[in-house]
């Protein structure tokens, strides 16, 4: 395993709404083994872009590669086949099911024939098993057999990054992960973060500079649709561009 | 939780017992009736599929079910009787035929739109039947054999009519029931509480929903096949969205998301409806039938939001406070 080769990578990409660019002409590389973190201030296009990575939307213009192929005409689904992840800003879970249901369903989606009508899904071997895993990855053990809606808000964030792992990707889009959750919730999920950036790209959108400043090894700073840096932390952080445009008084 | 569920079984269970032990102590009338009803719980449990498990909320399943029983009359010959080999086969086929059209181009629709889509396809159908000489036009058509008439499987006989609807409402329950915990199952309830998740899992979401679709529709021609037989008469007002709307009713009415709802919610809405029709009880008031019913339906909805299948956990939380299971 080459332990900084691109996994994911969009190149040039434009999206238009009518008159509106939200993005524009913008590139950016994710390498296994890193935490690039995405930051911007609202409307600065990086939902957009994860929309785009992850093949919820279609580009107007650009590329986006996956694992060396050329993904921009494939589906959300198929790329997710392919090898990518992504959590969202609100939880998804499913909150009538179980933790390890949760899991076994995301994971469900990665076997020869996840349609079976005939087989009892919950004795499925292989899904029970890859969702057994990323729950105990994701520190979940405990409550793998508890309904997932009263969980705490930073469980369910944890259950949405093991629904994630569920699906054996290599590249993560974590859209706001820390959203929401309390110091002792937010050191537990970056301690994960750190933990899965050892074999996985991962791509963080996130508010939290804090946060961002101690996990991410890239940064891409992005203001109006548009990428005014990428760089290691020191360096966004003595960028003066960043500063007038975004960091402020940080 | 597992009380809940082997209880569950034995209602089912106890259920179908007293379904074919009915006919010892039923008159040919209620034979009837009883069989009238289960054909409809047939026809819920294929709208259940669809509504309560998979979140898509069809208001055209009559039309499914109008297809079975027309082509039920169409495909039967006029000097003698069909084979219900040949004839019930048909009959789900082009229901389910005609299910995969709508679906296919309805499912690529969301939310109210998918609603009436659904709706406009069915009143389609409804009117090329009424409006055509194919099925009779307004008048409607009749059936002059019944398929196995004058064999073993002679379905003009009540009794026989009656065992044969039963073994398809188990064999449908059953059927449900094992999708339902299968695969495709879990999938159709993932998508029903968050499509976008499933994508997001790498689900592709439509095959499963036109799946899902298509084998609902399929069911609801059995039905219609049922229904046809028995009456041995069929009319366009089975392709209305008048029954799709009854059909919707005895789902909640039941309770959405389990299949015994829809068993539950298909007997209790005909025996309603026969209740505020007797004129030995209401009298004249008995021609406004469906004021009584439809206020009963308002106020079993309001008292039991899950509905029956959610009132014995009601009961026992009022009498005990805790929660039945």
């Amino acid at each position: 395993m080459n332990q900084h080769e691109t996994l994911l990578s969009g190149q040039h990409i434009t999206q238009r709404w009518g008159g509106l660019t939200a993005l524009d002409d913008v590139s950016l590389e994710i390498e296994r083994g890193t935490v690039h973190a995405v930051i911007g201030t609202n409307g600065a296009g990086k939902s957009t872009l994860i929309n785009i990575l992850s093949g919820e939307l279609k580009p107007t213009e650009g590329q986006v590669t996956l694992l060396g192929n050329d993904v921009t005409r494939w589906s959300q689904p198929r790329r997710a086949r392919g090898g990518l992840g992504r959590s969202y800003q609100r939880n998804t879970i499913y909150p009538d099911f179980t933790v390890s249901e949760n899991c076994r369903l995301a994971a469900q989606a990665q076997i020869q024939r996840p349609w079976v009508w005939w087989n009892n899904a919950q004795q499925c071997q292989i899904s029970t098993t890859n969702a057994s895993n990323a729950i105990l990855q994701a520190g979940l053990d405990d409550v793998s057999n508890s309904i997932a809606g009263p969980l705490s808000h930073g469980q369910k964030r944890q259950l949405e990054v093991a629904m994630c792992l569920s699906t054996h990707p290599q590249v993560l889009l974590l859209d706001e992960p820390l959203a929401g959750m309390g110091a002792e919730e937010t050191e537990r999920m970056l301690a994960l973060l750190e933990q899965l950036k050892q074999d996985h790209a991962i791509l963080l959108v996130e508010h939290d500079m804090d946060a961002v400043f101690r996990i991410a090894d890239r940064i891409t700073v992005m203001v109006n649709g548009k990428v005014i840096a990428t760089d290691t932390p020191a360096n966004i952080r003595s960028n003066p561009d960043v500063q007038t445009a975004y960091l402020g008084e940080h | 939780m597992i009380y809940k569920e082997k209880g569950k079984t034995l209602f089912v269970g106890l259920f179908f017992l007293a379904l074919a032990l009915y006919p010892l102590v039923g008159g040919e009338y209620s034979i009837t009736l009883v069989n009238k009803i289960m054909i409809y719980a047939i026809l819920a449990l294929s709208l259940e599929l669809l509504v309560g498990s998979t979140g898509l909320v069809c208001f055209g399943q009559a039309a499914f079910f109008g297809i079975g029983a027309y082509a039920a009359i169409l495909l039967s010959p006029e000097d003698g009787p069909a084979s219900v080999w040949f004839l019930l086969p048909a009959c789900v086929v082009l229901a389910a035929t005609y299910a995969l059209f709508v679906g296919a181009l309805s499912l690529r629709t969301k939310g109210v739109y998918f609603i009436m889509v659904t709706l406009a396809f069915a009143q389609m159908a409804y009117y090329v039947v009424h409006d055509t000489s194919l099925g009779g036009g307004s008048d409607g058509i009749y059936m002059y054999f019944t398929p196995g008439e004058e064999t073993w499987l002679d379905l003009s006989n009540p009794v026989i009519l009656y065992f044969f609807t039963l073994l398809f409402l188990v064999w449908t329950f059953v059927f449900l029931a094992i999708l339902l915990r299968s695969h495709l199952g879990r999938a159709l309830a993932g998508i029903r509480i968050n499509e976008q998740r499933m994508l997001a899992s790498g689900f592709s979401t439509y095959p499963y929903k036109l799946a899902a679709f298509v084998t609902s529709g399929g069911i609801a021609g059995m039905a219609g096949f049922l229904f046809a037989v028995q009456d041995g008469f069929v009319n366009p007002e089975m392709l209305s969205w008048h029954l799709s709307g009854a059909l919707l009713v005895m789902i909640i009415l039941g309770g959405l998301g389990h299949l015994h709802g829809a068993m539950i919610g298909a007997f209790v809405f005909v025996f309603l409806q026969e209740f505020f029709k007797s004129a030995e009880i209401f009298g004249d008031f008995a021609e406004h039938w469906h004021l009584g019913l439809g206020l009963t339906i308002i106020i079993s909805v309001a008292l039991l939001p899950k509905g029956l299948v959610g009132l014995p956990e009601l009961v026992q939380k009022r009498l005990f406070g805790t929660q039945a299971g």
